[in-house]
């Protein structure tokens, strides 16, 4: 490791004030540690976060809630608002790492995981993400667990959060402090960026932006799941995963969220996928046609061809389940 | 840095790039929790910090100034084993041992999340848990034991499991 200036931070002005100077926020650590060890991030200074009083979920006007960006992810999925309006995010918090990770790692920090891309742990490896310009050896290698959606030329890897897919479906708004002062709030899809060119910019933050907090609007309507296909049975990265809220009026759908992980960079959500349902009868004509909508652009790299007939299966099995 | 481990306070200086697994095993002489992986995925580190069990491999040790740990030192002694030491002992929940201070913290801390009626990846019922074998497994998937003397660990965490609902019912 790296050495590093370590501050700790009791309040947000004085994180966003170490922050402001280039320093690197840390709260679990649990993603930003372990590359620090493997010396795929070296950061100069880290800011210490975890004692801010962010740790909050309370109920919100209009139905929602909000969530401090320091709850621990067990906490969160273990929260009475969370498990019983939001399902989807208590099974999704519940489906990804291990039970001694969720107790660390934040929500905040849930979202700014880096990808599990073996060439980007590898620093031997070419990987334009860890350093830009040097090509991407999952092109042409294993990619396996790699991205059928939203990939580049520069970049193939996949965001691996479960807790940000269903926060994707659930329209969650990032809400985050500026160094320069105020609050700024942003919708979680357009938190992050697709690679393109620049696969080593993950998402929209300014330097030294602070998030403090996740505002979730009032559930959607219609019955919650949250399903992840992976190599075993606990504690592994998705293959495919898929939260859907579909509401069901007379067999007719009337409403549908759907978000993917394993698929894509980034949460994956398809407004054609959802439009294809809408206004439907539940049924295999839908689903199939959802997921035509979903993968119509999806392109394989070899190993992981498979993911766009796992997507399709996984889609249509959840929409089945939903539906039933 | 202060921190308080096993009940003890102490005062320790280490740089700061110190895991708090470092921090335990090298500077404070408690080799307890292991060294597996380093990296999260095996649990052979795992410790309770303010009674909550975490990978003390991914920590850094000036992240817990102030926290109050306990290692598998502090859960019990040779002398008055904690119970989940005992039924390891029992059901013969290990073959070379490596793993298992971090298994008995690790379940140490489980029960208590079940108490909190903390629902796992495999309970139907998000407000209702059951803790069959499959809860046990899904639970303690952070811990991996290479020997795969995973039925007699889920075999030793049942029994203290099953004891602590019957003590429950009896009050």
């Amino acid at each position: 490791m790296k050495p590093f200036d370590f501050v700790r931070a009791e309040t947000v002005e004085e994180a966003l004030a170490a922050g402001a100077n280039g320093g690197r926020y840390i709260a679990g650590g649990t993603n930003l540690v372990d590359l620090m060890k493997l010396q795929v991030e070296t950061p100069d200074k880290l800011v210490y976060i975890s004692r801010l009083a962010l740790d909050g979920v309370e109920q919100i006007d209009g139905g929602g809630v909000r969530i401090g960006a320091l709850v621990p992810n067990s906490d969160l999925a273990a929260h009475p608002l969370i498990r019983t309006h939001y399902p989807m995010l208590s099974r999704a918090l519940l489906a990804g790492a291990s039970a001694q990770l969720r107790n660390k790692a934040s929500v905040g920090g849930n979202l700014l995981q880096r990808t599990r891309c073996y060439y980007f742990y590898e620093t031997a490896a070419a990987c334009n993400k860890r350093e830009p310009g040097s090509g991407c050896d999952a092109i042409g290698g294993f990619n396996r667990i790699h991205a059928v959606l939203g990939a580049s030329a520069s970049c193939i890897a996949t965001h691996p959060s479960d807790m940000a897919v269903a926060l994707r479906a659930l329209d969650a708004i990032v809400v985050t402090a500026l160094p320069e002062g105020g609050e700024r709030r942003i919708a979680l899809g357009d938190l992050y960026r697709l690679p393109g060119d620049t696969p080593e910019i993950e998402t929209n933050l300014k330097p030294g932006e602070l998030i403090v907090a996740i505002e979730l609007p009032a559930p959607p309507p219609g019955r919650q799941l949250y399903r992840k296909v992976r190599d075993r049975a606990s504690y592994a990265f998705a293959l495919v995963s898929v939260a859907a809220a579909i509401a069901v009026e007379n067999g007719v759908i009337t409403s549908a969220r759907l978000a993917f992980g394993g698929l894509a960079p980034m949460p994956w959500r398809s407004a054609e996928a959802e439009a294809a349902l809408v206004g439907q009868p539940a049924g295999t004509d839908a689903f199939e046609a959802a997921a035509g909508a979903l993968l119509k652009d999806a392109r394989g790299y070899g190993h992981n061809d498979f993911k766009i007939v796992l997507a399709r299966r996984t889609l249509i099995a959840s929409l089945r389940d939903l539906t039933a | 840095m202060r921190i308080t481990v096993n009940g003890q306070v102490r005062e320790v200086e280490a740089d700061p790039r110190t895991t708090l697994l470092d921090l335990l095993r090298e500077y404070i002489g408690l080799t307890g929790a292991k060294k597996g992986c380093d990296h999260g995925q095996c649990g052979a580190c795992t410790v309770l910090v303010d009674g909550r069990r975490i990978n003390s491999c991914l920590s850094l040790a000036v992240m817990h100034e102030g926290d109050e740990v306990v290692t598998i030192e502090g859960l019990g002694t040779p002398d008055h084993l904690s119970p989940l030491q005992a039924a390891f002992l029992h059901h013969d929940g290990f073959q070379c041992g490596y793993c298992t201070p971090g298994q008995i913290c690790s379940a140490t801390a489980m029960l208590d999340e079940v108490a909190k009626g903390w629902a796992s990846h495999v309970s139907d019922d998000l407000d209702r848990i059951e803790l069959d074998d499959m809860e046990i497994r899904e639970r303690m998937s952070g811990n991996i034991c290479r020997c795969s003397a995973y039925p007699t660990i889920v075999a030793a965490i049942r029994e203290v499991a099953d004891a602590e609902r019957l003590a429950e019912a009896a009050e």
